[in-house]
């Protein structure tokens, strides 16, 4: 008898288009799930390891057309069920995990009752022992005050207790196989590592568990098995010792060596030759920027408590902070797009927060911005050209092109040509996107950059190759960065100095290497405990 | 009435190219007829509107008489052609009104300094605490039944609801993504208000107003029905129906047509409004 | 060196695992308090609107009721017009015509009518009763037109969802008295299931509900539809499938709440649509109420009496909408907690 739980082989999914051919979004795809293992689908968006997932539970949706050799769950063919055989087996002999417990939990309605209905749907005891057994699950998952959260609904919850509670709802029949699709996305480091904490948990217990992610570090801490997808096809596969430490497959090589993190720093993350030293800029000890004792309270609650940092020139001063930690305001604040309730911010030497609207407006060409989504900071009716004329037209730099050539090297610069002007925005790729948001961004020579989680929405090797681009141009232009993001690793990787914020506080600050290696405060010691590292491996 | 179908764009097509719907085409159709009724009347109608003939009178509609005749003889079909002249000019004067004043409020309530916009936005409440019609009839019993006073009260009936509408996207685009980054590349106000804010504020507008125009003259015609409006022997549509309303039990075809002529005209332009906002959204996503 | 800018945090005690129920109350209650005291300041507004616009009459109010009253157009005479003045004080000046008009209304004094030589308030309460289960009628009718339909054409295939779309655009944008016309013909003259002149018995009242019912049903099946199929479309119905639960089963127990949430929202803007259309309809059908006295009452300029309506009708809507406020708030509990 075969030791696997789950067999996929040779398995095809089209999707359906209108007055199109059909797209081949899944192509051959084989492999075998064994008995209290963990197997990873790695692959960045449009690698097809959701729909591979979906379709594993016979949730694929009606546009596409699977078909397989083999896809079988305990031996027992998956294609062609009814969808009453597939309403018994949902639930009770496979769990389904989604991302962003927020949305994946009816938001109306209290947990314990989504937990409850898992069971009822499978004719499990009565409401009383249905009560008793959501409280049991939910203290299995690890949520305290059990009886108290089950009647909470998912928004009442913070992000950490509500994907637990998803899980729960998953596990409730206890199935043996559990799938999780992107589980830890969207939370917080700390919280991300306790959530994988409950996974290993289930694996422990003998459960199988199949997650797809697009993070290698946070697949490395628990999976045994490793598949990686590109384009619909799987490119490397092996345990994850092999994958991760001799990747065989240029897109997985590529894969690892985009991750920046503290050994990349210096680096090239992307490219022909990633790894190689990346040129270094020039910094001087000049002061740009400067934040004096912030302070800034919405209703009430501290956004910013006391805050202050310095930015010199051609430096980068990463500012990292989980969600709530008033990164994000410190930013805005310091792009005097919001005035300090106390405290003051000095550019160059000038007073800058408090300033008139006018002698500010003299100041902003200085002081340049990139967001998370460039899409929303583009006027919808606007093309590329515009964008970037209008930026160039601000510009006091003595002109020695035209606007339009301008906008043209401005494109090169970052990576882009000549053909992108005409285009619209909405119509391009995230990475495009961005690198136009950073070619408006140089426009007026700046001599600061705020980068607000300008890489995070990015997939991994499109990520790499923006902070590559940054990172040069930082050598060419010499300017300075205050670059602000959740993600441990690229502010390892991009600053020179960090400063470390929770709750409106800044808890630490410093050179990157003394924060990161030698961290004093508990709070920056539990943020780099829980960063899921594929080092880890390296050291076993 | 048409508040809060506006808010919500119809399914979007996911056709690229020219390809008109096939109810936006015929909505076309419709609009224009009316449209060239309303600019040259005699060259549509078959008789004179005016001209009473009591020996045809209360006819049933008949090929010498294409819609009937009402209880002086009158042929209906050229009443009503030769009435929409004015149905449709008060639609479009209440229309232009109440988009003035939705204007006006809207764009205080959302981007004015705060002595103006809390005042405005206050008064928009109690504003929108009246229905549409109650409005309308404020201002009716104020001015008294005529064309003119019909126009005006339609549009103040109808201002506040527009307004509300206005006023949302007017604060919606104030605080985007696109505004603000203006704002942090250094250009000053006026300009963030005349580059960005003024014109994507607008571009929703446009389909509203195709959508109002028909329902200003649903509505300018229900106060014309109540009496409150236009007076007989005009020729305008809700008098017609007011004057059909008490031979309704011999001649249906007096008071069921001229409402036809009403929910065409008011169908057809919400079709042509809404397909103009499906293209505005759509175009640039 | 890197500097601890404060000093280490005690274990952490996240504030959220601590239970505080306490916080949910007091949130609501805030927010109660905002809503009641706002729907207050706005009934003044509308009183005070309506005043000020009935106040600013073209021609001297005591010649146009006595015009009125006589049947004839003509210029009076100061010694005909001291003792209306007297009588109704329009001598004074607005801001005391104002007070005194307000202090009228706290009293339940709506003033008299001119035209029908009665208090308004009584008026009023003779008429209220038929309007208001006219509307109440509706908005029922309204409601058992629009759920099922759009139930049964929501979420499935796109033809079906485009077919039951636009029926609900058209039926939204009849206008109310052309459907009255067209019910009345058909049904009650014609066929005669229905009596023509119905007065307020029970089957007088059911084609001016349905006249009133149809367009609204458009409003709200279109709202209901819309949120429906967006809520298709949020990963929590997958995660019900993939418990095991029938696509049925999800659109009946998780979407179905979801979608109802605009059309309880739509509701209190509705009785303010229905009662204003019930001027229409009542036209219509002859059938007594409200609606008929204002129509009467704004061509004879009879302004205390239209006042009157108006400023009730508004309070109506105004109290309605806060309890469909209210009634919101505590179905999604999404909106406490912000003010």
């Amino acid at each position: 008898m075969s030791n696997n739980v789950i067999e996929v082989r040779d398995l095809n999914i089209w999707a359906r288009a209108e007055n199109a051919a059909p797209r081949h979004i899944v192509k051959n795809v084989s492999f075998a799930l064994q008995r209290g293992q963990c197997l990873a689908l790695v692959g960045e968006s449009g690698s097809g390891k959701s729909v591979t997932a979906r379709a594993l539970v016979g949730l694929a949706g009606e546009q596409l057309q699977v078909q397989a050799n083999t896809l079988s769950l305990h031996g027992e063919a998956l294609l062609g069920r009814s969808e009453s055989w597939w309403r018994r087996v949902r639930g009770s002999k496979v769990g389904f995990i989604l991302q962003d417990a927020l949305v994946s939990l009816d938001p109306l309605r209290p947990v314990g009752k989504e937990i409850a209905e898992a069971l009822a749907l499978h004719g499990w005891g009565n409401a009383a022992s249905r009560q008793q057994k959501v409280q049991a699950l939910l203290e299995e998952v690890g949520v305290p005050q059990a009886a108290y959260r089950a009647s909470q609904r998912p928004g009442e919850l913070s992000g950490g207790l509500r994907q637990r509670a998803l899980i729960a709802s998953a596990i409730a029949l206890h199935p043996d196989v559990l799938i999780a699709d992107e589980p830890t996305t969207a939370l917080d480091v700390t919280v991300q590592a306790q959530v994988l904490e409950v996974l290993r948990q289930m694996l422990d217990r003998g459960t199988s568990v199949i997650l797809i992610s697009h993070d290698l570090a946070v697949v490395a801490k628990i999976a045994d098995q490793i598949l990686v997808m590109q384009g619909g096809a799987i490119v490397e596969a092996g345990t994850a010792q092999q994958v991760l430490q001799q990747p065989q497959h240029p897109y997985t090589q590529g894969l690892i060596n985009a991750i920046p993190s503290e050994h990349t720093k210096g680096q090239r993350l992307s490219g022909s030759a990633p790894g190689a030293p990346a040129p270094a800029g020039v910094k001087s000890a000049d002061v740009l920027l400067e934040a004096r004792h912030i302070v800034k309270r919405f209703r009430g609650h501290s956004a910013v408590a006391d805050v202050s940092f310095t930015l010199r020139r051609g430096e980068t001063l990463g500012i990292v902070g989980e969600s709530g930690s008033g990164k994000t305001t410190l930013s805005r604040i310091a792009l005097a797009l919001e005035a300090p309730d106390s405290g003051e911010v000095l550019f160059a030497g000038q007073l800058w927060s408090h300033a008139s609207a006018a002698a500010q407006r003299a100041i902003r060409r200085q002081i340049a911005v990139v967001y998370q989504d460039p899409l929303s900071s583009f006027d919808p009716r606007w093309r590329v050209a515009d964008i970037l004329l209008d930026a160039i037209a601000l510009d006091q730099h003595p002109a020695t092109h035209t606007p339009r050539d301008r906008a043209i090297s401005l494109l090169q610069s970052v990576g882009l040509g000549a053909e992108h002007l005409n285009q619209w925005p909405a119509r391009m790729s995230g990475g495009q996107r961005q690198r136009v948001a950073i070619a408006r961004a140089i426009a007026t020579h700046p001599q600061v950059i705020v980068l607000d989680e300008a890489v995070s929405a990015l997939d991994v090797t499109i990520q790499a190759q923006i902070l590559d681009l940054l990172s040069d141009l930082q050598a060419q232009l010499g300017v300075s960065y205050l670059f602000i993001s959740h993600d441990l690793g690229v502010i390892h990787h991009m600053s020179d100095r960090v400063l470390v914020m929770q709750n409106g506080e800044a808890v630490e600050q410093g050179a990157a290497d003394e924060v990161f290696y030698r961290p004093r405060h508990p709070y920056t010691q539990k943020l780099l405990a829980s960063l899921p590292r594929l080092a880890a491996l390296e050291i076993a | 009435m048409t508040t809060h179908l506006t808010d919500y764009a119809g399914p979007r097509t996911q056709r690229a190219g020219w390809q008109l719907p096939v109810s936006v085409l015929l909505s076309g159709i419709v609009a224009l007829f009316f449209i060239v009724a309303a600019l040259t009347p005699g060259a549509l109608a078959t008789h004179d509107p005016f001209a009473t003939d009591l020996y045809r009178a209360l006819q049933a509609p008949s090929w010498a008489n294409w819609l009937g005749t009402d209880d002086i003889g009158r042929d209906l079909y050229s009443r009503i052609i030769w009435g929409t002249r004015q149905s449709l000019l008060i639609g479009i004067g209440a229309m232009a009104i109440a988009l003035f004043g939705a204007i006006v409020l809207g764009f205080s309530a959302a981007l004015g300094p705060r002595w103006l916009a809390e005042p405005v936005n206050r008064l928009l409440e109690i504003l929108l605490a009246f229905p549409t019609l109650l409005l309308a009839l404020l201002f009716v019993a104020l001015l008294g039944p005529s064309a003119s006073s019909l126009l005006i009260s339609v549009g103040i009936g109808t201002a506040p609801g527009y307004a509300r509408l206005v006023r949302a996207q007017a604060l919606q685009v104030k605080q985007s993504g696109y505004v603000e980054a203006a704002r942090a590349l250094g250009h000053p106000w006026h300009r963030l208000f005349i580059q960005h804010i003024a014109p994507n504020v607008f571009r929703p507008l446009f389909s509203l107003v195709a959508l109002g125009i028909g329902q200003s003259v649903v509505w300018a015609s229900g106060l014309s029905f109540l009496g409150l409006g236009v007076v007989p022997p005009s020729p305008e549509w809700g008098a017609l129906l007011e004057a059909g309303k008490i031979n309704v039990t011999v001649a249906w075809w007096l008071e069921v047509l001229p409402g036809i002529a009403i929910v065409l005209v008011a169908l057809s332009f919400t079709q042509i409004g809404r397909y103009i906002q499906q293209r505005a959204e759509g175009e640039k996503r | 060196m890197s500097e601890l800018t404060s000093a280490p945090q005690t274990s952490a005690t996240r504030v959220e695992e601590r239970a505080v129920p306490r916080r949910r109350s007091v949130a609501l209650l805030r927010t109660l308090s905002v809503r009641i005291a706002s729907a207050l300041f706005v009934l003044w507004g509308t009183i005070t609107v309506t005043f000020l616009v009935l106040s600013v009459l073209p021609g001297d109010r005591a010649t146009i009721l006595l015009n009125i009253t006589s049947g004839q157009v003509i210029e009076r005479t100061p010694a005909e017009l001291a003792p209306i003045n007297a009588q109704y004080g329009f001598d004074k000046p607005i801001v005391e015509q104002y007070l005194h008009y307000f202090w009228q209304l706290l009293h339940a004094d709506f003033g008299f009518s001119f035209e029908l030589q009665r208090p308004v308030v009584h008026i009023i309460a003779e008429q209220l009763l038929p309007t208001f289960t006219l509307a109440i009628a509706a908005l029922l009718l309204a409601w058992i037109i629009a759920i099922p339909w759009t139930l049964l054409t929501a979420g499935r295939n796109r033809r079906l969802a485009a077919f039951g779309s636009a029926v609900e655009t058209i039926m939204a944008g009849l206008p109310q008295y052309w459907i009255g016309i067209l019910l009345l013909i058909v049904f009650a003259i014609a066929l005669r299931w229905f009596p023509v002149v119905g007065g307020t018995s029970l089957l007088g009242t059911v084609l001016p509900a349905i006249t009133l019912a149809i367009p609204l049903a458009g409003f709200i099946g279109h709202a209901i539809r819309g949120e429906f199929e967006r809520s298709m479309q949020q990963p929590f119905v997958l995660s019900a499938r993939a418990r095991g639960m029938s696509l049925a089963g999800v659109r009946w127990r998780h979407v179905l709440r979801h979608a109802l949430i605009p059309a309880i929202t739509l509701s209190g803007w509705a009785i303010g649509n229905l009662l204003s259309g019930a001027v229409l309809v009542e036209a219509v059908f002859a059938r007594p109420g409200l609606g008929n006295v204002l129509v009467n009452a704004v061509s004879n300029k009879d302004f205390a009496l239209v006042s009157g309506i108006v400023i009730l009708i508004s309070f109506l809507y105004i109290v309605i909408n806060l309890v469909v406020d209210l009634i919101y708030l505590i179905v999604d509990p999404r909106l406490r907690g912000r003010a």
